[in-house]
């Protein structure tokens, strides 16, 4: 037991002291390591991002059902319980008349005619009840509902989801079921790129080093005891790699949402990004850290195995 | 200590064989030279004593281990009874003349203080005080083979295998080495030594084995012709 705790020491200590040794080599490792670990947290950012732009967008597209000024609040609550109850409904918001009407006004400030037209009349907006649905692609049983006819009594207008309107939310829908779909793609064919990059980075410094694996194998080493330190070594650039990506991207998120004018590039939310880094900054040095250790460790591990095979007959 | 009996090594079918049908035993504490030609076979009769290679046919039974039986496993527990010497030092750049010694310990699992304690001593026996913190690239040829043998004979192992030590040593530096070989037989260390330097084989008076084409060609000691 207390040998094999020596060993694991020595097998530590020749791993950092190997890594200084070998600095040169260390650094070009780890520079292509840092490369696609940021690569690969980039992406990971940007699609958290993207998927919060998308959802602020299908969250403002909602179905407005106008209600007569003749209706009862008892009718009224009544129907809102019922959409409420409806299993595709994510969220309900009642605006009154004068709500309404505040909410027309706000949304048409730059139409001025539009706006005197209703200061004209006394306040023609209905009160409204926008529905926000789980699922855009699945309105079809609110739709049903609405047009029942003790339902539709109680409206004067049709709902607001017909017509181009629903052909914008069908195509907004399908644009952002693609654009998630194209992101999670994204970060596996990153990650999958980074492994076999920084792989090949691995199995050249080993390669490098093929004849100290064969010295230390003639000379009766154990194979853990030659790979541990080859194993520690490249955990260590996976642990800096790691490390100096995340705070890197987390630096450039936070000046970029600080110094720039805008919040947000297209589509990228740099402010949400940054904040997103802020909630998880921790869990995302663990996340980075792990990968790196994972597949420098993983990489040297399977490197250095034809150098530790025997020749069996 | 050292027994092979119709010992035959191929590399590959088409090629011819490396070594044929060699039957040789080495008793425990002599002094064995092996000469014979380049490619005559010398080198890979002592990589089939390192396990480096397996032969073809025939039986290798070193410090009472029968090769036939040795699971790949066991190798590196072999390797640790065995001190091996090579023509080109092979000597781990990465580490000082102290660490390349203490290496061989450290495999076995020795104590800092353990290494602490015999490393100097070796290193003093070779003539290579002072050289502790040096890398082996800051060594001369001469200087380098005697860290390999101090390495070789740190462990005190009951066989020493020196593949060529002087094949890449001028005249002095050679002697030197083939003194220090002497010296660690004189210990009680069975030496196994190839060389093609008639010289040394003059000068040594040792038992002498000649491999030709693979076949051991004669074998005489130091009163004469063994057969």
């Amino acid at each position: 037991m207390r040998r094999h705790l020596r060993s694991l020491g020595r097998i530590f200590e020749t791993g950092v002291i190997n890594f200084i040794r070998n600095i040169g080599l260390s650094v070009a490792a780890m520079s292509v390591m840092f490369v696609t670990l940021t690569i690969v947290l980039l992406s990971f950012v940007a699609n958290v991002a993207f998927t919060n732009t998308i959802a602020q967008i299908t969250n403002q597209i909602g179905i407005s059902v106008f209600l007569k000024d003749s209706d009862t609040p008892a009718q009224t609550n009544t129907l809102l319980a019922e959409v409420k109850r409806l299993p595709n409904v994510k969220s309900i918001q009642y605006l009154n008349k004068t709500q309404a009407l505040a909410q027309y006004e706000q949304q048409n400030t730059a139409n001025k005619q539009l706006a005197n037209a209703v200061d004209v009349l006394s306040n023609p907006i209905p009160a409204t009840i926008i529905i926000n649905p789980v699922n855009l692609n699945k309105i079809q049983d609110i739709k049903n509902f609405l047009v029942e006819p003790n339902v539709a009594a109680l409206q004067s207008d049709s709902p607001t989801y017909s017509g181009e309107r629903e052909v914008a939310i069908n195509k907004i829908t399908h644009a952002t079921n693609i654009l998630r779909e194209v992101g999670i793609l994204s970060i596996v064919i990153f990650t999958i790129i980074s492994v076999l990059i920084i792989f090949n980075t691995i199995q050249m410094a080993i390669f490098n080093r093929r004849d100290e694996i064969k010295i230390m194998r003639l000379l009766g080493a154990s194979t853990a005891y030659i790979r541990g330190p080859f194993v520690v070594e490249s955990a260590l650039y996976g642990l800096f790699s790691g490390t100096l990506s995340t705070f890197i991207i987390y630096g450039a998120f936070k000046g970029a949402s600080s110094s720039l004018q805008a919040s947000s590039l297209g589509l990228l939310n740099i402010s949400y990004a940054a904040n997103y880094f802020d909630n998880h900054f921790l869990l995302s040095l663990a996340a980075m850290v792990m990968l790196g250790i994972l597949l420098g460790a993983g990489s040297s591990f399977i490197a250095t195995i034809r150098y530790l095979k025997f020749k069996t007959k | 200590m050292i027994l092979l009996d119709r010992v035959t090594k191929k590399y590959s079918r088409s090629e011819g064989e490396a070594l044929h049908r060699i039957t040789l035993n080495v008793e425990p504490k002599e002094f064995v030279i092996v000469i014979g030609q380049s490619g005559a076979g010398k080198t890979t009769l002592l990589r089939l004593l390192t396990c480096e290679e397996r032969p073809t046919s025939g039986k290798i039974i070193v410090g009472g281990i029968d090769y036939d039986k040795l699971k790949d496993k066991d190798i590196p527990m072999l390797r640790r009874k065995i001190g091996v010497v090579f023509q080109d030092f092979k000597l781990l750049p990465n580490k000082t003349v102290f660490e390349n010694v203490a290496f061989a310990l450290e495999v076995v699992g020795a104590s800092k203080r353990e290494i602490k304690q015999t490393v100097p001593k070796v290193l003093s026996i070779v003539n290579l005080k002072g050289k502790e913190n040096s890398m082996p690239r800051e060594l001369s040829g001469g200087e380098s083979q005697r860290v390999a043998i101090a390495r070789a004979v740190v462990r005190q192992p009951r066989i020493l295998i020196a593949d060529e030590p002087t094949g890449n040593l001028d005249p002095k530096h050679a002697w030197d080495v083939i003194k220090v070989l002497e010296k660690i037989n004189r210990y009680g260390t069975t030496v196994l030594l190839t060389t093609h330097n008639q010289e040394i084989v003059n000068k040594l008076k040792r038992r002498v084995v000649t491999i030709q084409a693979g076949s051991i060609t004669s074998d005489r000691t130091k009163a004469g012709y063994k057969s």
